[in-house]
């Protein structure tokens, strides 16, 4: 049984710089006393007081203002951060989708950076090599694919990524916007496999500004505010209150 | 609304076990042995990740990875010849004791640069994709490894230029090596984990790391200074210890089992602190980078 769960949770950044990372600092600070008031580290809260608990079958959108901690809380959820305080245990594998240029090296060619991708997501070589014929289908890039992917476009690359991200068969499927610059019938066609691979997930985490998307692939949503949850429920009301005003409805009339 | 938080890192005994899971707290043994573990089962990546650091170097060269054993040929031979020269030592004897030193030396000085920023070269990968902390010294490891393969080569065509006799103990490279690895991954996990938090040793490392390669005996001869005072002090040098047990099989020369014990002693109190850092710090490493 795939599950999230995250009571009290806090993520406090450390904010370094040259000064509080410098060791000269640390020894100095402690064999001679404190140097002026700058010998703490100064701390961002990104997240506080972070409860929720998720379940097989929840698909949940995740909204808020740029900063409001969404990023941060599903980096949180796929265990690339911890939590500075309170608890997070997350069971199931986590495909997480981040940044779709991360992990990509630009002198290897698509084949060689789609098999790369794959085992990062938590793939086995062998499941990638049964795979690889369909996502070269995908992705219609044909012999480039052989070709080192820094010849690419910026399109050809999120073709790329997206083939191999939508391939895999994750437990727990955590999207961060940031699907652009491709054409609107390739990303028709992403959006029929971003919809198979969130059936085929057991839950899916949707952080997007895109209420047409959430509306296609989300039934509850989280509305992030400050680093905390300001609400939590039916992806309609959420959306609602976030917006001021009954956004899934103008979708559906669309 | 916001109350004080404590953590309730300790409360994981009602959490059914399955893998991939965070039940004990950031600052526990058996996450910290989890991640080791897992880095481990990882092996069909960071092993072609390894291999892709290699030939991504030569990528658009014609000998590829062969220059790495040409350019240790190169260096061996020139210094061979140069150093052999100023202190008078036989060419056939000396430019394979140049050229072995080298090659152990180049192992543990690459261990010891790229593992000190092992987690600051990878902080891409750290920060949007969760994998175990020691995928990324693994790959280190495996990497220094092939390279130190690649010139293995050197040291196979020099002992069939200049033949010398060699026993059975020549077997004793294997687990000589091996105390290498384990040495190696120690230090990449702990250097790696300080410098990430201080962003001064680095550069702290690299001065230390030239100055080590002079006090080693690498391109002078160890054994002119036996006996002397200085020697004593020669033998404070940890690297000379790594760099004895390997060469010494590799040679044929006579075996010491001094070396063998210190680096024996080394090795454990080594892994201990890295395992203590890994332990304590591994959950902030994502933090830090």
């Amino acid at each position: 049984m795939v599950s999230i769960d995250i009571s009290d949770a806090a993520v406090d950044f450390p904010v370094f710089d040259a000064k509080t990372r410098s060791l000269k600092k640390a020894v100095l600070g402690k064999a001679g006393g404190r140097i002026g008031t700058d010998s703490k580290v100064p701390i961002i809260e990104a997240l506080r007081d972070i409860t929720l608990s998720l379940r097989q079958g929840d698909r949940v959108a995740l909204v808020g203002h740029n900063g409001a901690g969404k990023s941060t809380l599903l980096r949180l959820m796929s265990g690339i951060y911890e939590p500075t305080r309170g608890r997070a245990s997350v069971v199931g594998r986590v495909a997480p989708v981040f940044d779709l240029a991360v992990g990509m090296d630009p002198e290897i060619s698509g084949l060689e950076n789609i098999l790369i991708r794959g085992l990062f997501l938590g793939m086995t070589r062998k499941q990638m090599d049964a795979r690889v014929d369909d996502i070269a289908a995908f992705t219609e890039l044909g012999d480039y694919l052989d070709m080192p992917l820094r010849t690419y476009s910026t399109g050809m690359r999120v073709r790329l990524a997206l083939g191999v991200v939508t391939s895999v068969d994750p437990e727990i499927l955590l999207l961060d916007e940031g699907i652009g610059a491709v054409d609107a019938e390739f990303l028709a066609k992403a959006r029929d496999r971003l919809k198979e691979l969130v059936e085929r997930s057991g839950i899916l985490v949707f952080a997007s500004h895109s209420d047409e998307f959430l509306a296609d692939l989300c039934s509850t949503a989280i509305w992030m505010e400050h680093g905390t949850i300001r609400e939590h429920g039916p992806l309609r009301d959420v959306l609602q209150h976030y917006k001021g005003r009954d956004v899934l409805a103008e979708t559906e009339a669309r | 609304m916001a109350q004080p938080v404590t953590a309730g890192d300790e409360r994981a005994e009602d959490e059914m076990a399955r893998p991939r899971t965070a039940e004990a707290g950031p600052r526990s043994w058996s996450r910290a042995f989890a991640d080791i573990g897992q880095g481990w089962r990882q092996r069909p990546l960071w092993g072609y990740l390894g291999w892709q650091d290699i030939k991504q170097r030569y990528r658009r060269s014609v000998l590829g990875p062969l220059w790495i054993s040409i350019t240790m040929a190169v260096v061996a031979t020139a210094m061979g010849i140069l150093y052999g020269t100023l202190f008078h030592e036989p060419v056939p004897t000396f430019l394979p004791y140049v050229a072995t030193g080298l090659l152990i030396w180049y192992f543990i000085n690459g261990c010891i640069l790229e593992g000190s920023e092992v987690f600051i070269a990878n902080e891409g990968l750290i920060r949007f994709l969760p994998a175990p902390l020691t995928l990324h010294v693994y790959r280190l490891i495996w990497r220094q490894t092939l390279f130190f393969l690649h010139n293995l080569v050197v040291w196979g065509a020099l002992m069939i230029i200049f033949p010398r006799p060699l026993g059975w103990q020549v077997l004793l490279a294997i687990p000589a090596f091996a105390l290498l690895v384990v040495n190696g991954a120690w230090i990449a996990v702990l250097a790696g984990i300080i410098a990430t938090r201080f962003r001064d040793i680095p550069p702290i490392i690299a001065s230390l790391a030239q100055l080590l390669f002079f006090m080693t005996p690498i391109v002078w001869s160890y054994e002119r200074l036996r006996g002397l005072p200085l020697a004593a002090y020669i033998e404070l040098n940890p690297v000379l210890h790594f760099v004895e047990i390997l060469r010494q099989p590799l040679l044929g020369a006579p075996l010491i089992g001094r070396h063998w014990i210190v680096v024996g002693a080394i090795t454990v109190a080594g892994c201990l602190a890295a395992l203590v850092c890994l332990r304590n710090y591994r959950s902030r490493v994502a933090y830090w980078v």
